[in-house]
Formats: structure tokens, C-alpha cells, sequence
């Protein structure tokens, strides 16, 4: 979870991720950074994430999208 | 035709029933439509006014394009504020502008008595319940020409102080006219309009689907973020028809998102607003075979194109893309500096004349002057061209080039150079998602700042040599995790050009 958090905080320092959880509808993601985020979560974990797991859901919060990552982990 | 109400009134009589406009609450029938914009200038008529500016501070909705209309029922011409535009700005725009009034729906209310204090701000929904006055409708509509203004959309001027050009109804109806007969729309046709109001792509989505009776699904901005779920809208819309700006259909193009879910609805694929990157046209060429594109270009002061290139063969990752022809009833002159016109293969500025031609620039006479000259090779009665400033050749083939902004030509170590050539390039290399390049006029120094998750310095560095005499190629390279946009969803350029070196010390901080 901190190694995603600081992704994060790459992205935007300004947001705190802990209590955040409309990602999307706060427009702190958007189309451009969240497939910069998508490739870091790639190399940091090394996980597969298709185009498929890009859904509002799993991008709400850091929570959701930690959830996500664990899936995919799970997976391999 | 002298009023672009016309085709409103026309398709609401053929297709009362029909969905004209959907967004994420719903649709709205023809009838239903025509109605609305008549009470909505009904309520604008009490206002006392015509050929006035009438500002709309909306979201991107089917109320704000009844809002359009109503204000065009009132005698009166619509000017489209982006909501998400700071006050500010807003209010340098107003200084300009000394709007008649503001339209405003609910979560814009409080902006608007901010940006406007002396109002009268009009609640959208007001007016859109407002009792209908026949009579006043009728005399505004006898008294009106096809030249009176139909809508201003400011565009931000290189400058920084944002330009309103001003277009008329003649101006839309002849452009519409061009758009109808080369791309055959017709009551069957479904728009995803994904281009927000205040920019001029969005005229084309909008009134092709009045003029032909069609159907234009605002397409949530949201959906942008999230390719899937967006494609399954196109889905169940039954979208088949696209006019987007290059970096929306690579968006789709780059997440592959065509191999997870298809859209085999989709017949014609239309774009413009910057260079289309071949790369990721090929992506959508190869998973819709059958679908027709098209590379359109031209700036606001000409309503919104005055140049066409129906894609008909094969390009390879490192061609770039024609912009093809002038459009049918649209001249287009390439001048030298001098004022004469360049022979085929030499670069020109693109100066257009015609129907499509703004009006000018509300309240400022001396930017029109200077955009708006007299024809140079016509001495002998008046006739006016727009100067876009954009510089373009003519192929072999007989074919428009564009080549770059008269601004983006520059002289390095004594060549002259069109950054547009080193971005092609750029953009040919495997795994290049974008790239922009830029010259640093004061250190004398070509930068390229890119988009690649696999790329480093060292392989674009090498690739650029083999593609590209040494004299083009890029002092200097920044990779970024991601190229800052603006508000219409282009590339920043003119950020990158000031900021490039913020960037590299930000990406060398990551290091």
C-alpha cells in the first residue's frame, strides 16, 4: 500500500489518498494520468492490468485501486 | 436558407418523434427540442435586443444546446463560456464582450453572479418553461439576414488575451452544406460528439445532425478516462459516426482497446484540431476495415475546416498525413511572404476565402485588420482572405501538406526547419505514444519532449539519427510520464515551450 501511495503522489502531491474516494469524479485522474499510473503499477508490481480493469470502480481510491493489485497478484 | 433555425424547424416537422439529443440523463425528441429553444427565447426576447451577445455559462448538455438555440430565436447571438474556465479569465472575456445577458443552469448560477454582478443573469430553467410569445418570435425571424452573428467562440490568442471570432448564419450554412455533401449524413446518422462547446469541432457534430435529422450523443467527458466503458457507450448508442481530435481516438488506440471490445457500428471516423500520429490511425484503420476517415483541418475564423483528406490508401508509421483539398465552395491560396502565390512543392501560408470566413473579432478592429486582409493577388475589388498562419506545400500528388505553424519554422545552424518534421519522426518510432518539439530561440536549441513507457533518451536519440540529417536532430530530449493538455484536449505547446526546462529537472528530481 505505501509503495502505491507514493505512485500517487507522483501523480498529484496535493491529494491525500488515504481519505480520498472519488478519484474520478474529483478529476484528479484523468485519461492522460491514469495510464501513467497504470504503467507504474506495471513495473512495481509486476502485475497485469488490461484495458478491461480500467473501470470507475477499481479507481475510486487507493484502497480500490490496492484491491485491484492484490486480484491481479493473486492471480499469478 | 437564410437562418440556421431552419433546419431545426425542418427536421422537427420530418422527424418530430426522432431522439435529436442525448447526454447522461437522457434524450430529447425534435418537437420537444424545437419547443424548449422557444420558450427559452421567448424569456430572451423581454431582454429588448437584437444581434447582441448573449452569453451561456452551461455544463455540456442537451439544455445548453437548447440555450444556443434559444438565444438564435431571440435575434441574438450566443457566445459558449466554459464552466470550468477560471473567473478571471471569464471576466477578461466579458470586458471584451459586455454580454447582453447570462444564461446560466443551476450549478452555474453562483458563478455567473460572480463573473457578471450587474446581470441580468437568466436561470436556465426559467426559461425553459417561459409561456411562448408567437408574435415576437415570428417578427425577429422576418427581420433577421443570413449575415447577422450567429454565435462568438473566443479562442486564446498566442498572445494570451483571448479573441472572440464572430460567425454567421451564412457562414454555417454553407459550411454544412460542404460537410453534408462529402460525408453523406442523414437521418441515420448517430454522432459521438466528443469535442466540448466552446470549440469550433463541435459545430460540425451539431448542426450536421440538425440539418440531416440525425441523432448526437454528448459523449460523457469521464468516459475519456476509462476506454472500455466508453467504447460499450459508443455500443449502446449505436454510434456510428466520430469527429474527435487526434489525442481522443489515441487514447483508445494506445490501451489497444478495440481488440477487448469492437465497435462494428462505426462507419466514418472524422478528425482534426492537431496532427493525427499515423501510428495510432493505423490502429483504427486495421480494426475497422470498412470505416471511412478523414483528416480535416482549418481553424475557428473559418467556421471550422476549409481543407479535407478522405484517407484512401496505405501510410506507413513514419508518413505523415495530407490534409487533402479545399473543401467545395472554400478557396485556399498558399502565399510567400512577398504576397505571391508559391508554386507546387514550395511552402505558403494558408489564406482562405469564401464563404466559410468569420465576420472578424468582436469589438477588436485591429486584430481583424491584421487576420483579415484583402486578397493580394486581387487589386481590383474587394475581397478578403483570413491569414491562419499555418504553413503548407502542395505534394506531388497535387495534395495540401500542412507543414507547421508559421510560428514553428525555425532557423537552426543555418537550415531552415519545420519542427513538424522532427515530431514526425518522433512519432514513427516504436512505442512513441506522443511527442512534441519545440525550439528554445534564446539557447538556440531543438527540444523534443516525449510519451513512451518503453523509450529512453538513448534509443530515440539513435532511431532520430537514422531517420532524420543531423542538423534536425534534437539537442536535447525529455521524456515526461505525461504531456500536459489544455482545455480543448490538445497538446500544450506553448507550456512546453516556456517550461521544457521545469520538466527536465523535474524528470532528473526522479532520477
Amino acid at each position: 500500500m505505501e509503495q502505491l501511495l507514493e505512485i500517487l503522489e507522483d501523480i498529484d502531491p496535493t491529494v491525500d489518498y488515504r481519505t480520498e474516494t472519488d478519484l474520478v469524479g474529483d478529476g484528479i485522474l484523468n485519461s492522460l494520468s491514469i495510464m501513467t499510473l497504470v504503467v507504474e503499477i506495471r513495473d512495481a508490481f509486476d502485475v497485469d492490468i488490461t484495458p478491461q480493469d480500467i473501470l470507475p470502480e477499481n479507481f475510486r481510491s487507493a484502497q480500490a485501486i490496492y484491491a485491484l493489485i492484490q486480484r491481479r497478484q493473486s492471480e499469478e | 436558407m437564410k437562418n440556421v433555425l431552419e433546419m431545426l424547424e425542418r427536421s422537427a416537422r420530418t422527424y418530430g418523434d426522432k431522439i435529436a439529443f442525448t447526454d447522461e440523463r437522457g434524450g430529447v425528441a425534435y418537437s420537444d427540442f424545437l419547443t424548449r429553444c422557444h420558450r427559452v427565447g421567448s424569456r430572451l426576447i423581454r431582454l429588448n435586443a437584437r444581434r447582441c451577445p448573449v452569453a451561456v455559462l452551461m455544463e455540456k448538455s442537451v439544455d445548453a444546446l437548447a440555450a444556443f438555440f434559444g438565444v438564435v430565436y431571440s435575434g441574438n447571438f450566443y457566445v459558449v463560456i466554459d464552466s470550468q474556465m477560471p473567473d478571471d479569465r471569464i471576466r477578461a472575456i466579458f470586458g471584451t464582450l459586455s454580454p447582453l445577458a447570462v444564461v446560466a443552469d443551476r450549478d452555474n448560477l453562483e458563478k455567473a453572479g460572480r463573473v457578471f454582478p450587474d446581470g441580468p443573469v437568466v436561470p436556465y430553467d426559467e426559461a425553459a418553461v417561459y409561456p411562448l410569445d408567437g408574435t415576437g418570435l415570428t417578427e425577429i425571424r422576418r427581420d433577421s439576414i443570413d449575415t447577422d452573428p450567429l454565435y462568438a467562440l473566443f479562442t486564446s490568442g498566442s498572445t494570451g488575451t483571448p479573441k472572440g471570432a464572430v460567425l454567421c448564419h451564412r457562414n454555417v450554412l454553407a459550411y454544412i452544406e460542404w460537410v453534408i455533401e462529402t460525408f453523406g449524413f442523414d437521418e441515420q446518422t448517430r454522432f459521438g460528439n466528443q469535442t466540448p462547446f466552446y470549440f469550433s469541432m463541435s459545430v460540425l457534430d451539431i448542426y450536421a445532425t440538425l440539418w440531416s435529422g440525425g441523432t448526437l450523443h454528448i459523449l460523457p467527458k469521464s468516459l475519456f478516462t476509462f476506454p472500455v466503458p466508453l467504447l460499450e457507450y459508443l455500443n449502446s448508442h449505436e454510434v456510428n459516426t466520430l469527429y474527435w481530435v487526434p489525442s481522443a481516438l489515441s487514447i483508445v488506440a494506445n490501451w489497444k482497446a478495440l481488440d477487448v471490445l469492437p465497435v462494428p457500428t462505426l462507419k466514418t471516423v472524422l478528425f482534426a484540431g492537431e496532427v493525427m500520429p499515423v501510428r495510432q490511425l493505423n490502429y483504427w484503420r486495421d480494426k475497422l476495415p470498412d470505416a471511412r476517415f478523414a483528416n480535416l483541418y482549418g481553424p475557428t475564423e473559418v467556421t471550422d475546416i476549409c481543407a479535407c483528406y478522405v484517407v484512401d490508401r496505405p501510410f506507413s508509421d513514419d508518413e505523415s498525413l495530407p490534409i487533402g483539398y479545399p473543401c467545395n465552395n472554400c478557396g485556399i491560396l498558399l502565399l510567400r511572404p512577398d504576397g505571391t502565390p508559391a508554386p507546387p512543392g514550395e511552402e505558403g501560408e494558408i489564406c482562405v476565402r469564401g464563404s466559410f470566413l468569420a465576420m472578424g473579432y468582436y469589438g477588436e478592429p485591429a486584430k481583424t485588420a491584421e487576420a483579415f486582409v484583402q486578397n493580394p493577388l486581387n487589386p481590383r475589388y474587394p475581397e478578403r482572405i483570413y491569414r491562419t498562419g499555418d504553413l503548407a506545400k502542395v505534394n506531388e500528388r497535387g495534395e495540401l501538406v500542412y507543414l507547421s505553424r508559421k510560428d514553428f519554422q525555425i532557423k537552426h545552424r543555418g537550415y531552415r526547419i519545420e519542427l513538424g518534421e522532427i515530431e514526425a519522426a518522433a512519432a514513427s518510432l516504436e512505442g512513441m505514444e506522443t511527442s512534441v518539439c519545440v525550439y528554445d530561440d534564446e539557447k538556440s536549441r531543438i527540444v523534443l519532449i516525449y510519451q513512451g513507457r518503453s523509450l529512453d533518451d538513448k534509443t530515440v536519440r539513435e532511431s532520430l539519427k537514422r531517420k532524420l540529417p543531423a542538423y534536425m536532430c534534437p539537442d536535447r530530449l525529455i521524456r515526461v510520464e505525461q504531456m500536459p493538455h489544455n482545455r480543448n484536449g490538445k497538446i500544450d505547446r506553448a507550456y512546453l515551450k516556456n517550461n521544457y526546462t521545469a520538466l527536465n529537472k523535474k524528470q532528473e528530481d526522479v532520477v
